[in-house]
């Protein structure tokens, strides 16, 4: 379906979650994640956490856009 | 991060020189052929690999039968319908959802649990979730059904279309195609079944399986890691998405899938009837079974004519091969799923490729 | 001729209010009036008379049926003005004057109205352009999704300035003045239907100030566009079609921010296929793009500003070709079907 990226985990009450992503955040639910904690580094896919991402493994991929994409703007206050 | 590719598309060159002679890769995940196209990676390969796309896209594999019991139950005033997005423009033998959208019943949904809202929300009403995806999508309709079920949610129910990966493979090379080399193996798919899954590929029928993310570099590796098995003659299973994936896979998720459905023949576009290959609602849950409340069988129907989406589905002929492509059949104009989905092979072709 | 401020009684719209009588005089002197004051206006004429030094005129039109009205950067009243003004100044011309025509349902709230028109005013002010004439009608609940919008605008055309498609040719650089996607994703994130919650904010933005200073400033602008519903994608792909030349652009070279791009992945978006709504892109000789960059990046809507292509030779059919981030070639097609549900 669509690509998912990895999004951590904002706010978590029971299964419910907002997860952020390179500054948007969206509700989620950890149903299928319950040993997902406030903090961590998750996949969502339809409206679910799927899987927790490897925080190590995930930096490899993370840096790689950074590196790449020299318009990198890490300050997520938009500018007006 | 381009010394990784730089690397990694030194190695494939290397290993396809001296492999010598036509390698066949197939992927089989709609996300990988949409992300081969996006960032150009074919252009990049060695002259003798070719990337196969495979029947990947759960919109494209999906039986044309069913698109027409969708377009049936549409029709009925006491009828909801919930969809993700792709299923609206697939054309039925009369017309798609898109057509009919203007009698306002249908409603495009990003996720299960609005498909589930949505009933919460019309009580008079019965709503029919659309559920059509692989083992990635399957357990957030597992969920659902469950809360419904908890709750009492009468008027909720689901057209099961979700299908297996791993047996329409194995159906893939026993009938259909010979001429796969290795696998490209889908990333969020793994992630719920876990890359062991793949093991019965690797050993039943002797072909690399790697499982790869969706980001270029990571394919480009997983396609390098292929290209190093097949010229050193081996055939490993291998997963180069440990970010995500592990052996095992996501154990709850597998438990929730496994308590609402069991697996059933079906039938995928393209490759007919495989075994056990299809998920049905299990009988405790018949109520939510919207086949079961409304007494409908799918029957497989015949393919629109002139449409190879089938043959595309299975690797042996590439987009631009079949007659209709970007004459008759265009995304403004699809004959077939492989035009209108956004993960189809069709509609990557036409997006992004140019026919040579 | 002083009008005495009526309080309003109603607090929404009411089909009456489009009855051409008292109820519509109270809407137009109580609430539309004050916001969009100006000579023109206040005549309450049929038609407005104006009286515009020679030259040669450009003339557009514009339907707003923006969702949601009201998004972080801006709203459907500023979209309006924007629009409107941004395809003038694309097709080289000063904006003079604009109408604007209100379509608006039965139940509408007046202040969501007042707030709508506060903000057209403001813009319109900002970018020194009046709205000399309008329209308003009223329709049934349902009928108007709340509101539409319509605006046509006159510009009077720099003199010696001659762009269009017939100037382009191969070696020409393509400029644009800043990040790609903002507005439509923007919107998309900020629709109900979506659960989400983001940082995105719309570039909407009247770029007649920044492109009036590239047109003073230098020679060598051969064609202007901007590139709204369909976004880049579109924009170059119209490019391709009518000079029959080809495009090549650089995926490394195309600003877009992390969360939009974000945003984009997580739907399965293009970011080239989306709106924008405060860029232009422009087509310029190769010896005049330093210069043009140089002047873009000057100016507040500019800052952003890249080279991001250049005009080719067509090998047999005109394509817009992209080189990947990874050193990759693919092509980018005119986007197809429904991508972005009223974005504009």
């Amino acid at each position: 379906m669509c690509l998912a990226i990895p999004a951590r985990i904002v706010e978590l009450e029971q299964d419910v979650a907002i997860v952020d992503a390179m500054g948007n955040r969206y509700k989620a639910k950890t149903t299928l994640l319950p040993e997902a904690k406030l903090g961590d580094l998750v996949l969502v896919h339809a409206g679910f956490a799927i899987s927790l991402v490897d925080e190590e493994e995930a930096r490899k991929t993370w840096q790689l856009i950074a590196e790449i994409n020299e318009f990198q703007e890490t300050d997520n206050k938009v500018s007006g | 991060m381009l010394d990784r590719i730089n690397k990694a598309q030194h190695e494939i060159n290397a290993a396809c020189e001296t492999l010598g002679r036509q390698i066949n890769i197939m992927e089989v995940c709609g996300t990988h052929t949409v992300s081969i196209f996006r960032n150009g990676i074919r252009s990049i390969l060695p002259r003798n690999l070719k990337l196969l796309s495979g029947p990947g896209c759960p919109v494209c594999v999906t039986d044309q039968g069913y698109i027409d019991v969708v377009l049936q139950l549409a029709d009925r005033d006491d009828c909801l319908i919930a969809t993700y997005g792709d299923m609206i423009r697939v054309p039925g033998k009369e017309g798609s959802l898109e057509t009919k959208q203007a009698n306002a019943n249908i409603k495009i949904v990003l996720s299960s649990e609005d498909a589930l809202q949505l009933a919460k929300d019309n009580p008079g009403k019965t709503v029919v979730f659309v559920a059509v995806g692989f083992e990635t999508t399957a357990p957030a309709t597992a969920v659902v059904v469950k809360e419904a079920a908890a709750g009492a949610v009468d008027n909720f129910c689901i057209l099961s279309g979700h299908k297996l990966v791993v047996p329409a493979m194995r159906a893939l090379l026993s009938e259909k195609n010979h001429n796969i080399n290795a696998f490209l193996c889908p990333g969020h798919v793994s992630a719920i079944i876990g890359y062991g899954a793949f093991a019965e590929i690797v050993e039943g029928f002797d072909r690399p399986c790697v499982v790869a993310g969706f980001e270029p570099v990571q394919i480009i590796e997983g396609l390098s890691e292929i290209c190093r098995q097949l010229s050193a003659g081996k055939a490993e299973l291998k997963s180069m998405y440990a970010a995500v994936v592990t052996e095992k896979g996501n154990i709850a998720a597998q438990k929730i899938v496994d308590e609402c459905f069991g697996p059933v023949d079906g039938y995928w576009r393209g490759l007919g009837k495989i075994p056990e290959s299809t998920l049905k609602l299990k009988n405790k849950y018949n109520q939510f079974d919207a086949f079961e409340r409304f007494g409908i069988i799918e029957e497989p129907s015949e393919e629109l004519r002139g449409c190879r989406c089938g043959e595309v589905l299975c690797g042996l002929i590439e987009p631009p091969e079949c007659g209709l492509f970007g004459r008759d059949c265009s995304p403004q104009e699809p004959v077939g799923p492989c035009m209108v989905s956004s993960e189809g092979a069709c509609s990557a072709w036409f997006k992004y490729g140019r026919e040579k | 001729m002083t009008q005495t401020k009526k309080a309003t009684k109603h607090n929404r719209i009411l089909l009456a209010h489009g009855g051409g009588g008292q109820l519509m005089d109270d809407l137009i002197r109580n609430h539309i009036l004050p916001g969009l004051k100006n000579d023109a206006l206040d005549e309450l004429g049929d038609s407005a008379k104006l009286e515009l030094a020679s030259g040669s005129l450009c003339f557009t039109t514009d339907s707003y049926v923006v969702k949601p009205l009201f998004f972080n950067g801006g709203d459907i009243g500023k979209l309006a003005v924007c629009g409107t003004v941004n395809d003038l100044a694309v097709a080289g011309a000063k904006p003079v004057a604009l109408a604007l025509s209100l379509i608006i349902e039965d139940g509408f709230e007046i202040e969501l109205l007042d707030k709508i028109l506060r903000s057209i005013g403001r813009t319109a002010r900002q970018v020194g352009v009046d709205i000399v004439t309008g329209d308003t009608k009223t329709v049934e609940a349902g009928a108007a999704d709340r509101i539409f919008i319509n605006t046509a605008g006159i510009g009077i055309r720099h003199p010696d300035i001659g762009m269009g498609f017939e100037k382009i040719a191969v070696g020409d650089k393509i400029i644009i003045n800043g990040t790609i996607g903002d507005h439509g994703m923007t919107v998309i994130s900020q629709r109900r239907e979506i659960q989400f919650q983001s940082q995105l904010k719309s570039d909407c933005a009247c770029l007649a100030g920044i492109i009036c200073d590239l047109l003073e400033n230098t020679s060598g602008i051969k064609f202007m566009r901007d590139p709204t519903r369909g976004g880049l994608a579109a924009t170059l792909n119209e490019i391709a079609r009518s000079t029959a030349l080809s495009i090549k652009i650089r995926e490394n070279d195309i600003p877009v921010r992390p969360a939009v791009q974000a945003a984009a992945d997580m739907l399965g978006f293009d970011v080239l296929s989306i709106a924008n709504e405060g860029k232009f892109v422009a087509v310029v000789s190769p010896e005049s793009a330093d210069d043009c960059l140089k002047i873009c990046k000057k100016h507040p809507l500019g800052k952003e500003s890249k080279i991001i292509g250049e005009v080719i030779e067509s090998r047999d059919v005109p394509l817009v070709e992209i080189e990947t981030r990874i050193g990759g070639k693919r092509i980018v097609q005119m986007p197809y079907g429904r991508e972005l549900p009223r974005i504009c």
